[in-house]
């Protein structure tokens, strides 16, 4: 089990609220939650209840329509629009069901995308690659095209390319969604030696119970509130 | 430029659309240089033109000759410096797919009038005592590998001799130059009185005269007095500054500059929906990439900046390469030298071609580019997936 320390998030009283046309959809409710720095929290919840959501406005992707969206200290639900992608650029990283690489570039590449935010040198960039692509253990495989790999790989490319940059916080949306029962399985042992052996923090959203035993902590939404509040088992 | 990667790579993600809108704006491009280079040509004569030099033609027509013995008579009004003739012969060098500019002048005149063509001493003094010597600019001896001491035949159709028999042998006596950058040296000039002692018609008589001023703020005022000294003759004159002649004789053909803009215009409108399109497809199909990368921290301004910069690359790679095509082959080779000796893509139309083909770019990405700007990350991101 990996050692939690004070809480890294600090969701309080937040309500999300959409507009479309005449029509108001209330999607979260005066929601309240913390996550601990090094907790590996799952969102579960149907379809509908809220988790993408939550997990927009952990990461700095959505706002908030009432309430404060805390991250390691600091008002993310306050920041400019401009402060807010250099925010997410530096404490984020985002792992998506279906990989969302960029077809066009090839692994190494796609890894060094959020590398180019910052002021390392090119050779620095492919060497922090580099090193992204061995921890997930696809060292041989930098130069070949997200067509080439399999749904597991790329899977694996998109968390070398979340891990890239070593963000505060690692953001998953139904990371095993698009993946047969082994390759999920890899990839959420994966993120738990991320999380267990490097002290990572991270929040990942998933319908399946059998993803959601791997984390340290599972809550569940309906209705845009926590629903229960229960460690794994 | 650490960017310049992602953009190529953008790039090469429909070579084919990308290829296709590239060749568009290259031929585009190659058509704007070719055009320029018409302009350029029918009003190299005006620009070429000197303020103090005057053309005397006959009042009717420029194809209507006039008596070689008016010349005296202009030299004699006040504020007249000098005064020389000029014929068109409209000489054929064995085929009559080479017609070139070729004159019957006053060798003694000549040059007093035309400074800026350079002859070298011996040529001139080898032209002076050949009867039948001529004197050849130099990018015409290169054509057709002509040098000094050769003996070229001339026919024209002009004069009644039959085709395709020799009228003029003429001796090359050297070759000229010129002082003025783009002046022309495709023409031959040879000596009026041997042209006049053999031909069959029109004896004494000359094209025009070509008359220097001694005060170029007198320009209109000697015009007038010249055409006032023939008024009322058999051989009424027509005297006016060389730069209007010259810009005179280019309107015959029509307002060059308005159809060069028109056609320009529908030309670029056209480009502009090409590339316009190309780029507002490329990026509809880079939605959700688009909100991956705001996802990890692009800013919006920085995704606008890399649409513009590809769209941007297109047009550049298009424009230029038309552009530059367009001035190699016109500076390897003059497709119309017979017509138009001077036919060159000047630098002011490669400047303003790369102005356009960058504005091109621009405009072309700048709804793409807004789009992009504006597209919300959450959203772009239920798109993907």
């Amino acid at each position: 089990m990996s050692t939690t320390g004070p809480d890294l998030v600090r969701i309080n009283h937040v309500t999300k609220t959409f507009h479309r046309g005449a029509e108001d959809i209330h999607v979260l409710s005066s929601l309240d939650l913390t996550v601990a720095k090094g907790e590996f929290l799952a969102l579960m919840g149907p379809s509908g209840s809220g988790k993408s959501t939550l997990l927009n406005l952990i990461g700095g992707l959505d706002r908030p329509t009432e309430g404060s969206v805390e991250i390691g200290g600091e008002r993310i639900d306050r920041l400019s629009e401009r402060d807010l992608a250099a925010w997410r650029a530096r404490h984020i990283g985002f792992v998506f069901q279906f990989y969302n690489l960029m077809p066009v570039l090839n692994a190494e590449r796609n890894v060094e995308l959020p590398l180019l935010l910052t002021n390392l040198s090119k050779r620095q960039r492919r060497g922090h690659a580099e090193n992204a692509l061995k921890v997930v253990g696809l060292s041989h495989r930098l130069k070949h095209y997200p067509r080439t790999l399999s749904g597991g790989e790329q899977q694996r490319v998109g968390i070398a390319r979340a891990i890239a940059t070593d963000p505060t916080l690692l953001l998953c949306d139904e990371p095993t969604g698009d993946l047969d029962r082994k390759s999920g399985d890899e990839i959420l042992t994966f993120l738990q030696t991320l999380n267990r052996e490097q002290g990572k923090t991270i929040i990942m959203v998933t319908h399946d119970p059998h993803a959601s035993a791997r984390a340290t902590r599972t809550v569940h939404l309906d209705k845009g509130q926590l629903a229960a509040n229960a460690p794994a088992g | 430029m650490k960017y310049l990667g992602l953009i190529w790579s953008n790039l090469k993600r429909h070579k084919l659309r990308t290829a296709l809108t590239i060749a568009s704006i290259f031929v585009a491009f190659l058509l704007f240089g070719f055009l320029f280079a018409f302009k350029e040509a029918f009003n190299s004569g005006v620009r070429m033109a000197d303020a103090d030099r005057l053309i005397v033609r006959h009042r009717v027509s420029l194809i209507q000759t006039l008596p070689v013995s008016y010349g005296p008579r202009i030299a004699s009004i006040p504020g007249v410096a000098s005064v020389t003739h000029m014929t068109w012969f409209g000489g054929i060098y064995q085929d009559p797919k080479n017609m070139f500019a070729s004159f019957p002048v006053d060798g003694e005149s000549f040059f007093d009038l035309y400074p800026e063509l350079t002859l070298p001493a011996p040529g001139r003094a080898q032209w002076s005592k050949t009867r039948s010597g001529a004197i050849i600019g130099r990018s015409l001896a290169e054509k057709f590998g002509w040098k000094t001491g050769d003996i070229i035949p001339l026919t024209t159709p002009i004069y009644g001799e039959p085709s395709r028999q020799a009228a003029r042998d003429l001796e090359i006596c050297g070759l000229f130059d010129t002082t003025k950058k783009g002046g022309d040296t495709s023409a031959l000039y040879f000596r009026y009185d041997y042209f006049d002692e053999a031909r069959p018609r029109g004896k004494g008589e000359v094209g025009w005269f070509t008359v220097r001023v001694a005060n170029a703020s007198q320009a209109d005022t000697v015009a007038a007095k010249i055409d006032e000294t023939f008024a009322n003759s058999p051989y009424e004159t027509k005297a006016e500054p060389e730069g209007a002649f010259a810009a005179g004789f280019a309107q015959q053909i029509g307002d060059i500059g308005k159809i060069l803009i028109a056609v320009l215009s529908a030309v670029f409108f056209t480009i502009l929906l090409v590339a316009g399109n190309t780029m507002n497809q490329s990026v509809s199909e880079r939605t959700g990439e688009i909100g991956v990368l705001k996802a990890m921290g692009f800013t919006g301004p920085l995704v606008l900046v890399l649409v513009l910069v590809e769209s941007c690359l297109i047009a550049l790679t298009g424009g230029l390469g038309g552009l530059g095509s367009a001035w190699g082959m016109l500076t390897l080779k003059n497709p119309v030298a017979s017509v138009l000796p001077v036919f060159y893509v000047p630098e002011s139309a490669l400047l303003l071609g790369s102005g356009l083909a960058l504005a091109l770019g621009l405009i072309a990405g700048a709804l793409p580019a807004w789009h992009a700007l504006r597209i919300r990350t959450a959203e772009a991101l239920r798109r993907n997936g």
